[in-house]
């Protein structure tokens, strides 16, 4: 059978004119005309001969791809890699520059939860306006309209107009609308990145239910590594509009991680980091005295951040994210989490250190990030994010009695378990 | 099994029409929409399109029919200018919702997949309902003054209704479209609207602009208002002429609207 989802040459090119986009308004475009006619004029020679000043982005370019049906692909890749535009085009919403597509199937995305909700309008209007927009039939609306409404929890507010509902019922009626289309090919974005952490798990929960189902087939967005590696057996990794690698998730994600690591261990090289009040000059892991990445399980180690302050500062916090190889935040410590004396630094040359106890990380690698900002004034690191990798060696301590053991979650507990009899 | 095929956007082709009858249950749900949303939040609800053109008549009647003594080819005022109006308000409301319809759609046009036509086409649909409220008041005026249509004008209004929506549609396609990229636009369109009801025979027969009239007959409202005139209420022969005139102009309108709308459309979802 053929593939059910067929893409071929694919490319999508935007122009970007000079002027940022937005709000253009006619009257500005006609009085710069006629401010500066020859200006114009050349202008529009120039277009004529196809020499505008318009930079050319090409968002997409060449793509290929071909999904067999009951697939679950993973689409990952940095911001700007365009896996957003991919989505688009596929949901029709904005058309290709070359190339097509080939679907031998009904689309539905879940980037549309809730597209079209009118506050006016009840719970019970929107499901039939909502599912229409969504590409259902009336019948096929009313035929689902028990399971909606049950699915959603919103009971007697049925008949309610929408904008008295919470946000909460408001986000349970608008998912459960989507999670009914019952397409053939799902499109799903990190939108389900919104909402809070119960909603992501039941979207998470009715995914897995959904890809569990024969025949559906999933595309599935998401910068969440470990949401892809559960949902998704393969993956395509998107850079610069180009497909770097298709395969199996993990070696997928594996190599898009190295990718990233590499882009990091540079970091060294953006060393010292200077802004208008400081600079960072060092950053360094530290074990037993000397400078290394490659860390012994069972012993302490520091980091060492040396910075200048150039002017006194309030508010100030210096500290680290510890990240592991999902790119997951596993805590993060500044120096003034305990000592709020801290936030205030004078200017001058400083030196803070952590010391991280030994037996505190799982086996792997983890990525430590610096943190300096000004509590909700300003983030030093926003543009530019110095990272290190660390890995962490397995305990000598650690039970030997199976190697082959495989241990789960990325913390080590130290603390032994007392276990006694009991004669009652 | 549906197979879609996406590919660079063309201009129009017979396939778009298709694809809007596929897509017809959704036009009757925008419609559907619209039409409970606005008689929800007012009050008054249907009453209000009674009552707008109504009250417009009342006045209009006051200034213009009794001290202004405007001629109206004998008939009187208030019937002859509720018939311009009826035409006149179905024409200015369906172009200015549709010029604005891209925009107040814009949450739903980035994120699903539908011919975006569909839109104007729903906007246009529900000023028929209002039309149709505001005619009864036009029956109850041709009781009172004892007017009783020819058969010929009952046949014409389907034709005139049909030229007064091309011509809203086809222009306020072009709007639409300008009205995206170009957001001032619609802010300049109340001002126009204005101007054009003074060049249009609404307040005025057209017989007052004496030899000049044919100038007015490029106003393709000016043959539909003419007509419906003559049918309804009797005030001389039909003008096949201009009415002709119209029906053309009308044709060029909605093929010139429709071919700028479908060579804009592409880029909507990426700047609205």
């Amino acid at each position: 059978m053929a593939p059910i989802i067929e893409i071929k040459n694919l490319s999508k090119r935007y122009n970007i004119t000079g002027r940022k986009r937005g709000y253009v308004a006619l009257r500005d475009v006609i009085t710069e005309k006629l401010r500066h006619p020859l200006t114009a004029l050349l202008n529009l020679g120039r277009s004529m001969l196809g020499k505008n000043g318009m930079e050319i982005f090409w968002a997409l370019k060449d793509i290929n791809l071909s999904v067999e049906r009951g697939e679950a692909v993973g689409i990952i890749g940095a911001n700007g890699a365009g896996k957003s535009t991919l989505l688009k085009i596929l949901s029709r919403i904005t058309p290709p520059t070359e190339g097509e597509i080939r679907l031998n199937g009904k689309l539905a995305s879940l980037l549309e939860v809730g597209t079209g909700f009118h506050p006016e309008l009840s719970g019970r209007e929107n499901i039939y306006l909502n599912g229409a927009i969504l590409g259902m039939t009336r019948k096929e609306i009313a035929d689902k309209f028990d399971d909606i409404v049950s699915f959603s929890g919103i009971g007697d507010f049925i008949d309610t107009p929408v904008k008295r509902y919470s946000s909460g019922m408001y986000v349970r009626l608008a998912f459960s609308i989507a999670a009914h289309i019952e397409p053939d090919i799902l499109l799903v974005d990190e939108v389900l990145a919104v909402g809070d952490a119960e909603f992501q798990k039941k979207c998470l929960g009715k995914m897995e239910e959904v890809t569990g189902k024969a025949g559906r087939t999933i595309l599935f967005v998401s910068h969440n590594m470990a949401a892809v590696t559960k949902l998704c057996p393969t993956s395509v990794l998107l850079s610069h509009g180009r497909i770097v690698m298709t395969g199996k998730t993990e070696d997928v994600i594996n190599y898009y991680l190295a990718e990233e690591y590499k882009k990091s261990s540079d970091s060294e090289k953006l060393l010292p980091f200077k802004n208008q009040d400081l600079v960072i000059e060092k950053f360094d892991v530290t074990q037993n005295g000397t400078r290394t990445e490659t860390l012994d399980g069972d012993r302490p180690f520091e980091i060492t951040i040396k910075f200048e302050t150039l002017v006194d500062l309030t508010q100030f916090r210096l500290g680290i994210y510890v990240k592991n190889s999902l790119g997951s935040v596993l805590f993060r410590s500044t120096t003034s989490d305990w000592k709020p004396e801290l936030e205030k630094i004078k200017r001058g040359r400083h030196s803070a250190t952590l010391v991280f106890p030994g037996k505190l990380l799982m086996p792997g690698s983890y990525f430590l990030n610096i943190h300096a900002g000004r509590f909700s004034i300003i983030n030093y690191m926003a543009k530019q994010s110095l990272d290190r990798t660390i890995v962490v060696g397995a305990s000598a301590y650690f039970n030997q009695a199976h190697p082959a053991e495989r241990t789960e979650g990325e913390l080590l507990l130290p603390s032994e378990w007392k276990l006694e009899s009991v004669h009652n | 099994m549906t197979v879609t095929i996406i590919k660079p956007k063309k201009t129009f082709s017979l396939e778009d029409i298709k694809e809007v009858w596929r897509y017809k249950g959704l036009l009757y749900f925008f419609v559907w929409r619209d039409l409970k949303v606005r008689y929800k939040q007012t009050i008054v609800g249907i009453g209000w399109a009674v009552f707008q053109p109504f009250m417009t008549m009342v006045v209009f009647s006051v200034f213009f029919g009794k001290l202004i003594q405007v001629p109206s080819d004998g008939i009187p005022y208030p019937i002859f200018v509720y018939t311009g109006l009826l035409f006149w308000q179905l024409f200015s409301s369906a172009l200015n919702d549709t010029s604005n319809s891209l925009i107040s759609n814009s949450s739903i046009i980035t994120k699903v997949y539908f011919p975006r036509i569909i839109l104007p086409l729903a906007d246009t649909a529900n000023k028929f309902v209002d039309l149709f409220f505001a005619s009864l008041a036009l029956i109850y005026l041709m009781f009172h003054y004892g007017y009783t249509p020819q058969p010929i004008g009952i046949i014409l209004i389907p034709i005139l209704l049909v030229i007064t929506s091309a011509t809203a549609v086809g222009v306020g396609l072009i709007l639409a479209s300008i009205n995206v990229k170009y957001r001032d636009v619609r802010y300049v369109m109340p001002f126009f609207m204005q101007l054009l009801l003074f060049l249009t025979p609404v307040i005025y027969p057209s017989s007052i602009a004496g030899k000049y009239a044919w100038l007015l007959s490029f106003n393709p409202m000016t043959g539909v208002i003419k007509a419906a005139r003559a049918g309804l209420l009797g005030t001389g022969p039909i003008g096949w002429h201009s009415l002709l005139i119209s029906g053309i102009a009308a044709l060029v309108f909605l093929i010139l609207g429709i071919f700028f709308f479908k060579k804009t459309e592409r880029y909507f979802a990426d700047i609205v």
